[in-house]
């Protein structure tokens, strides 16, 4: 941190200055030329947050996704499936049982092992022909996508999540003060910040696996010299499977995750993969770090595209995603 | 001499019987959306298809019914390759579908190419599909986005009062209609709902939060077009948002196939009121009986049957009743059969069908309410029917053209 101050004193006081102005613009009740240059105050904090949360939750989909290809080099275009498949199960073991943790639980557990089986049973057998590993994901994600089709039809599924977690709650934010002199508070969903809380604990835990445990430092030498590390003499394959199945298992997790966010149908599958594709281009593929701040950028460029100009909305994402490859084609932390 | 002279006439009359034959069937084809964020919809359209032709036997006009299923996903190019694959590949003689709005303006387009080919529409509601250069071989007996909001705009100002409205709606063809229809009155009779206050938000959006943030609070109610899973995520995160403005609702937006779908009830669609080409609830024999054949046969489907399978079914109907007219004649360019299709006027089970000039339908318009029904589902109450509405809302073909073309500013309205 010190040295950065040192080397970018510049850069530093921009940053600064622009963090200093972000809390102000949240906490500060909004002078009128303000209000008619952005619009209500209200707009802009609910888009900032949404942009976050939903930050938050591409970054659940992409951590998995990025993982997957720092080791194995291998681009799972099955992910958005997995997402797909987690969400449908999680549903049914929540209505089965009425327990939405419980579901959360076994769509992390069954996605994961789907994961393993995925490794263990097919991408074993075609072990470092990555383009071909790349080509079955897809043919895989087809037919996945056309067997819970057939199973779970076209409707659209929406969790119950437990009581507490429904509904809003009031920030501590003032929106506007009444010309009466009454404060009005922002009104926010509690679960969308529960999202957001659940991916930075996911994101801390996943540092601390990678960078605290023996395993997480196998991992990590695969990541920079697979050779190297099945010739000291590491069950690679072992390796191999653990990150596929954590993995996949964070796919289906925020399969229950997301699909209570907002919900579950056809297409959903897709839309994932999407967006985790756009979010490691632009953060760097096989990074995790990168994943987080890609999935930042991506939600609060999705969400302030639909609040502030929804038509062409769709068009900022790809646009940031231009530029990144344009000025910095490894990703935002990526490595070349 | 006398045998050979019997197995040449013999050879003769087989090898003409052979064509005739294969003339026995029919190729209807069937184009919905079962991909994208409309598969739902398009599930229930099938089922439409499928009461009508069971209801024929899969026969009609003496002849053999054979049906060929296509699959779109809303957007317009995906209906047209599945319609040329219908038509081109497999040679479907008659073709119901599309689904969407902007599938219909494109199918018609196509439908020029094709003169030998008869089009009848799913359930697209656009309005341009028939108002403006219509085919003369794409008939809608589904009537259009505008006339289902028939009534509507009227009781949203005088019944329900509300002076100053939003709009959401998404961003295309069939909603613009919507839009139109419901404004159209709305506007007449004074109230405002100026282009900064409408959003559009384009088809499968699913996180709407920084919409509903955007939305103002100095409206008396919002009205809602968004269709299938699109209008599933709005109403969930509106009442996440803890939003309480009332919501006034285009006609898939308070369908069976959003009311009829898993999760929580809804709280916040009670009480909405909307328009369309049927109503649940109908206090009616015809319907009655409709819908306890629907029951019957999709013990998977909706509780009750959506706009969707009422408007393929009407379609499909039309097309197998003029069969029926024309004994199955397909020849000639399928003159005869669009004569008769022309000319039908039949009883469906939301009242007496026919189409106008320009092929679009005429048909009577239910002013709804959503309810809780007595088992717990939500579905329509019927308000008020309005008998006979045709595509230019009761005025000249002339003077409705100079309403202009449906559009995100049509009408100005502020």
């Amino acid at each position: 941190m010190r040295n950065f101050v040192e080397r970018h004193t510049f850069w530093a006081i921009v940053i600064l200055v622009a963090a200093a102005l972000l809390v102000w613009m949240i906490f500060a009740v909004w002078p009128d030329w303000l209000v008619q240059m952005l619009g209500r105050k209200k707009t802009f904090v609910n888009t900032l947050l949404n942009g976050i949360t939903l930050g938050g939750l591409y970054f659940l989909v992409a951590s998995g996704f990025t993982l997957i290809f720092g080791l194995m080099r291998n681009v799972n275009l099955a992910h958005g499936a997995m997402y797909l498949l987690g969400g449908y199960i999680g549903y049914e073991i929540s209505e089965y049982t009425g327990n939405w943790f419980l579901g959360l639980a076994v769509a992390f557990l069954a996605v994961g092992i789907s994961g393993i089986l995925l490794q263990v049973l097919i991408f074993r057998r075609m072990e470092g022909d990555d383009l071909r590993q790349t080509l079955v994901t897809i043919g895989i994600s087809i037919i996945a996508a056309d067997v819970m089709l057939a199973v779970w039809t076209g409707t659209t599924y929406q969790f119950s999540p437990p009581e507490w977690l429904f509904g809003a709650t009031v920030l501590p934010v003032i929106s506007v003060i009444k010309s009466s002199g009454a404060e009005v508070y922002i009104k926010y969903p509690i679960y969308r910040l529960a999202v957001l809380v659940v991916a930075v604990a996911v994101g801390v835990g996943l540092w601390l696996f990678l960078n605290r445990t023996k395993i997480g430092m196998m991992i990590r030498a695969g990541v920079n010299d697979r050779e190297m590390l099945s010739a000291s003499g590491v069950n690679v394959q072992l390796v191999f499977s653990v990150v596929f199945a954590l993995g996949a298992g964070l796919a289906g997790f925020a399969g229950v995750i997301g699909g209570t966010a907002l919900s579950i149908a056809p297409g959903e599958d897709v839309r994932y993969l999407l967006a985790s594709l756009v979010v490691v281009i632009v953060g760097g593929l096989g990074s995790i770090s990168g994943a987080a701040i890609g999935a930042l950028i991506i939600g609060l460029a999705e969400q302030f595209g639909l609040a502030y100009f929804p038509t062409y909305g769709v068009v900022l994402t790809f646009l940031i995603m231009v530029v990144v490859l344009a000025v910095r084609p490894q990703g935002i932390m990526g490595e070349r | 001499m006398g045998i050979l002279k019997y197995t040449m006439a013999a050879a003769v009359a087989v090898s003409l019987a052979g064509p005739a034959v294969a003339a026995d069937k029919i190729k209807m084809g069937a184009l919905a959306t079962l991909e994208g964020a409309f598969a739902v919809l398009g599930e229930d359209s099938m089922r439409g298809v499928k009461m009508a032709l069971e209801e024929f036997g899969y026969k009609a006009g003496g002849k053999e019914i054979e049906l060929i299923t296509g699959s779109s996903d809303a957007t317009p190019d995906s209906a047209i390759r599945a319609t040329r694959k219908l038509v081109e590949q497999d040679g479907v003689q008659i073709l119901i579908g599309p689904l969407s709005g902007s599938e219909g303006l494109a199918v018609k387009d196509y439908a020029k190419t094709q003169p030998n080919v008869t089009f009848l529409n799913g359930s697209s509601a656009a309005q341009d599909t028939t108002l403006r250069s219509p085919a003369d071989n794409f008939f809608r007996f589904s009537t259009e986005g505008a006339q289902w909001m028939a009534g509507l705009g009227e009781y949203a100002y005088n019944e329900k009062g509300y002076r100053n409205m939003a709009v959401l709606a998404e961003d295309y063809s069939f909603p613009y209609t919507q839009v139109f229809g419901f404004l159209e009155p709305f506007c007449r009779l004074g109230g405002k709902a100026p282009a900064d206050a409408r959003f559009w938000v384009p088809i499968g959006n699913k996180d709407y939060s920084s919409v509903i943030a955007a939305l103002p609070d100095d409206v008396d109610a919002i009205f809602v077009a968004l269709g299938g899973a699109d209008a599933v995520n709005f109403l969930t995160q509106y009442e996440q948002s803890g939003g309480d403005l009332p919501l006034v609702g285009g006609s898939i937006t308070v369908d069976q196939s959003v009311l009829g779908s898993k999760g929580n009830i809804r709280k916040s669609i009670i009480g909405t009121p909307s328009g369309g080409p049927m109503s649940d609830t109908w206090d009616d024999p015809r319907w009655d009986a409709f819908v306890k054949t629907y029951q019957g046969m999709f013990p998977d489907g909706f509780p009750s049957p959506s706009l969707f399978a009422h408007a393929y079914y009407i379609n499909t109907k039309a097309a197998l009743l003029a069969l029926n007219e024309v004994n199955g004649d397909l020849s000639d360019g399928e003159k005869k059969f669009r004569a008769a299709l022309s000319k039908l006027s039949f009883e469906t089970p939301t009242g007496m069908v026919s189409v106008d000039e320009r092929r679009n339908g005429i048909a009577d318009i239910f002013l709804t309410e959503v309810i809780e029904g007595p088992d717990g589902n939500l579905v329509n109450k019927t308000i008020k029917v309005i008998p006979q509405v045709n595509q230019t809302l009761g005025v000249s073909y002339d003077k409705f053209l100079e309403y202009g073309q449906v559009s995100r500013e049509n009408p100005k309205c502020d």
